[in-house]
């Protein structure tokens, strides 16, 4: 063992050594180039919280031309200026730029950067019992490229041609060519750039993860014994660094076709009866390769909330979590699914049918995870002794919108199916019910969660439910409905309906959706008052107030850089040691920290427990 | 520290936390995953050199004889690359490529032979060698320029190609090679050709101003005051990567 104690030692002193520093940090070291892991976490999590009031913006915006086809839209003028036509209607171009910009900011800087960039960030080192990050310095260089690629996203929000406008995957030749919408100019160009750093972003943050993980856990932290939440993140980092350099590759040859007037992409094109030059490329080509990212993003958008729901639900159903090992399972099964699936995005662009029906063969096995996990949630509340903080209502919430999500995927993976339903609005109420509002809700379990570990601070816990419930409510009036118009044939990215008489006995579903989105968007400034609020006033937080397991409740009420002022705790047990009986002869309550060696705990060791301290006592 | 020392039940394998369980530090794990990420690139790009090319038939004359190029079909790569330096007008197919992957292979081992240097401290010996893999990095480079220019200006031939303009068909001669037109076959031979054997010599670039800063870094001894020299070892892991992706890019613009 003596080369352990060396090791552990070294690394002691290695921050012991950043601790010295840590008492000239200066505004700008402390808040700005901070390379503490926690601080960058936050910063992940202001950062997505301004993109995703920017992301929800928008979408009022076209929510309202599509509610309400008629209204003069006049008074937004101040911030659209020209894109409001002299009509004081919405100019349809911008309708495009404004849902192309919406996917993209929700899930990229939102759902990617603001969920698993805020908890992988913040929860590894603190729940793995770590100092910090592997490199503390990439991991701030992570932040800046992510901040860097924002700024060009926003700056593309401004210019005279508009933004991006193709559908968030922009698929070419619409992408490619600045003749085929005003967007594919400058916009796309931005997008492009926007996309590379968020790449070089993520991949910096992902490989850390990944290394941070696998050698920096705590004397004791088996695979076994980490929180699902590491290993959600774990697994969200190894999708990340597999799939997005394909895009990367995807990106480049666009950023060729559009300005090197190469033919990746591009053939037999006429614009206003002159052929363009290039012939041979393949369309299809950027569709494969974008959803060999595209569908594991999805993934990447989920896991790191399922593994938040994972947490939240077992300390708050005081129990351990059901099926821990199938747990993990299932998230490695979705993770290795998840990069054979992509084609089912592709079923209508002329792929040979027997594809297909591999295609949705795979797909369909997906579900078999899914379900794993959602049935060990239920059993994890079954019989539980469940407090109902709103991060717990949040994580239900999750469950039952992933429920609902996921069943209308059974159909749309299905090939034959997909014919009739692809590119409506039932493919838009699917993805914003399973991976969107799901991990919405998982991203705000996880801030009510850990916002006392952030800040020092609880949050209000009744406007916590008051959030919730509108929350919840205001998505289910949003996004069932939408199921409706969806199954009647309307069609996504249309700016608008009125014009065909098929669709008009559905103007009040639509508006009613429009109404309810406004409603769920409203709603969530009482989470934005309650968070910043919260920040300063908030009550004082406790050492540990959801009476949990995991290693981050043992450091200080707010850790410095360093995260314990001694030595770093060892684990004995898994995390999720609730109500375990005869816990109360060893004079515990209904949790056992982490943090307990097996010999305290005498009367309510497990027989194989008692089998691991015979094997070191042999030893 | 009391508690490290000691035994955890149920966690005393490789994996039981408190220890790098691969015996490898987490600059050495960075690298790996980096270069699983960058191979997921390179395949991309690959993948798309196979879907186009299988968009066109194969090149349907005798290969023994005069190559006939056209935009209708494929080239075969070995009528295509058949030039070396100074020997104009000959034909050596895969000759001068033949001999880049060849200095390309040689300069990944004697980059073995610096990281084993390395291992046993010769600070000499690490520095020979790194010297030597940088030689031979410039070198690929070297050749890979002339392969490029002499792909850009072409034969004395070139390829007779008909354009419909204005209702007429008009033949031109085309010579050389850029991003629009090449007188060796489809539009996208050349494209992919420049875009992948591009992005290949831009990583080999990278690499050699990387060997660069470890040698220089090796020259002042800066490894011998940190007391190992993992860095060449890091940078020795991209070098190999940068090796084997020539390798595939190799087989499939070359050979295949």
């Amino acid at each position: 063992m003596s080369t352990l104690d060396t090791q552990t030692a070294a690394h002691v002193e290695d921050h012991a050594h950043d601790d010295h520093h840590e008492h000239h940090d200066n505004f700008w070291t402390k808040y700005i180039f901070s390379t503490d892991h926690k601080m960058i976490g936050k910063q992940f999590l202001v950062t997505g919280i301004f993109w995703a009031i920017i992301g929800g913006a928008l979408s009022m915006i076209f929510r309202l031309q599509l509610g309400f086809p008629d209204m003069d839209l006049e008074w937004i003028r101040p911030i659209l200026g020209n894109w409001i036509t002299p009509q004081g209607k919405l100019d349809p171009e911008f309708y495009l730029a404004l849902v192309t910009m919406h996917g993209t900011i929700m899930v990229f800087f939102v759902l990617t950067a603001g969920l698993s960039g805020t908890f992988s960030n913040y929860l590894i080192p603190l729940q793995i019992g770590a100092r910090d990050m592997a490199s503390g310095f990439m991991n701030m260089l992570s932040y800046w490229f992510f901040f860097l690629s924002g700024v060009v996203m926003l700056v593309s929000l401004f210019i005279e041609t508009g933004p991006a406008s193709a559908g968030w995957w922009n698929y070419p030749p619409l992408s490619a060519l600045p003749q085929a919408v005003s967007g594919s100019g400058a916009g796309m160009t931005m997008w492009l750039v926007a996309m590379a750093l968020f790449i070089v972003s993520s991949l910096l943050g992902s490989i850390n993860y990944i290394t941070t993980v696998i050698n920096l856990r705590t004397a004791g932290m088996t695979l076994a014994r980490l929180p699902l939440t590491i290993w959600s993140f774990f697994l969200t980092a190894i999708i990340g660094v597999l799939s997005f350099p394909v895009l990367l590759a995807a990106a480049l040859l666009l950023i060729f076709d559009r300005g090197f007037g190469t033919a990746f992409y591009l053939s037999e094109i006429y614009i206003g009866g002159e052929a363009l030059p290039q012939v041979g490329g393949s369309p299809i080509l950027y569709q494969h390769l974008f959803w060999f990212l595209g569908h594991p993003e999805v993934y990447i958008v989920l896991l790191p909330a399922l593994g938040i729901t994972s947490e939240v639900i077992s300390t708050n159903s005081r129990k351990p979590i059901f099926g821990y090992r199938a747990m993990i399972g299932s998230m490695l099964g979705i993770t290795i699914l998840s990069f054979v699936v992509w084609a089912h995005h592709m079923f209508v662009s002329g792929m040979n049918p027997f594809l297909g029906t591999i295609f949705t063969l795979l797909t369909l096995i997906i579900a078999v995870p899914s379900a794993v996990k959602v049935f060990n949630y239920l059993a994890t509340l079954w019989r539980g002794n469940i407090v109902f903080t709103p991060a717990t209502l949040f994580s239900i919430g999750l469950v039952s919108l992933f429920i609902s999500g996921g069943l209308t995927g059974i159909f749309l993976g299905n090939s034959a199916i997909d014919i009739q339903l692809h590119d409506t609005y039932f493919v838009v109420a699917h993805f914003h019910l399973v991976m969107g509002s799901a991990s919405f809700f998982g991203l705000m379990a996880g801030v009510y969660h850990w916002f006392p570990k952030m800040f020092g601070r609880m949050m209000d816990s009744r406007l916590g439910y008051v959030h919730f419930w509108l929350t919840f409510i205001g998505v289910y009036m949003v996004f069932f409905p939408m199921h409706y118009i969806g199954i009647a044939g309307f069609p996504r990215h249309y700016y608008s309906f009125t014009n065909f008489q098929a669709f008009s006995g559905f103007s009040d579903l639509n508006a009613f959706v429009s109404a309810a989105a406004i409603f769920t968007f409203v709603a969530q400034l009482i989470f934005l008052f309650n968070f910043f609020y919260s920040m300063y006033k908030g009550r004082r937080a406790p050492q540990n107030p959801w009476n949990s397991n995991t290693l981050e409740w043992t450091t200080p009420i707010e850790p410095g850089h360093g995260n314990w002022p001694g030595a770093i705790p060892a684990v004995y047990r898994w995390p999720y040691d609730y109500s375990k009986p005869n816990a109360d002869k060893d004079g515990f309550e209904d949790f056992i920290p982490q943090t307990v060696p097996l010999s305290e705990t005498p009367n309510s060791n497990l027989p194989f427990e008692k089998e691991q301290m015979e094997e070191v006592k042999q030893k | 520290m009391s508690q490290t020392s000691t035994l955890i039940p149920g966690a005393t394998g490789v994996w039981g936390g408190g220890k790098e369980p691969m015996k490898a530090s987490y600059g050495k794990l960075m690298m790996w995953f980096f270069l699983l990420s960058d191979t997921f690139s390179f395949s991309g790009l690959l993948i798309a050199y196979g879907m186009l090319r299988f968009r066109y038939p194969a090149y349907p004359h005798n290969p023994t004889e005069a190559f006939l190029p056209s935009v209708d079909y494929w080239p075969i790569p070995e009528l295509v690359f058949d030039a070396v330096p100074f020997l104009h007008g000959v034909h050596l197919p895969l000759v001068f490529v033949g001999i880049m992957t060849f200095i390309l292979i040689l300069s990944s081992v004697t980059m073995v032979l610096a990281v084993e240097a390395g291992h046993r401290m010769d600070r000499e010996g690490v520095q020979k060698w790194m010297l030597w893999t940088i030689v031979g990095g410039v070198t690929f480079l070297g050749c890979q320029a002339w392969e490029w220019s002499h792909f850009i200006h072409g034969t004395d031939i070139g390829m007779t190609v008909e354009r419909l303009v204005d209702g007429e068909w008009i033949k031109s001669i085309v010579t050389g090679a850029n991003l629009a037109e090449n007188q060796y076959g489809p539009q996208a031979f050349a494209d992919l050709f420049f875009f992948i054997t591009g992005f290949h010599g831009t990583h080999v670039l990278s690499g050699v101003i990387l060997n660069f800063i470890i040698f220089y870094n090796v020259v002042v001894g800066t490894y011998d005051k940190r007391g190992h020299y993992e860095m060449v070892e890091k940078v020795g892991l991209y070098w190999h990567f940068v090796d084997l992706v020539w390798v595939f890019v190799f087989t499939f613009f070359y050979l295949i």
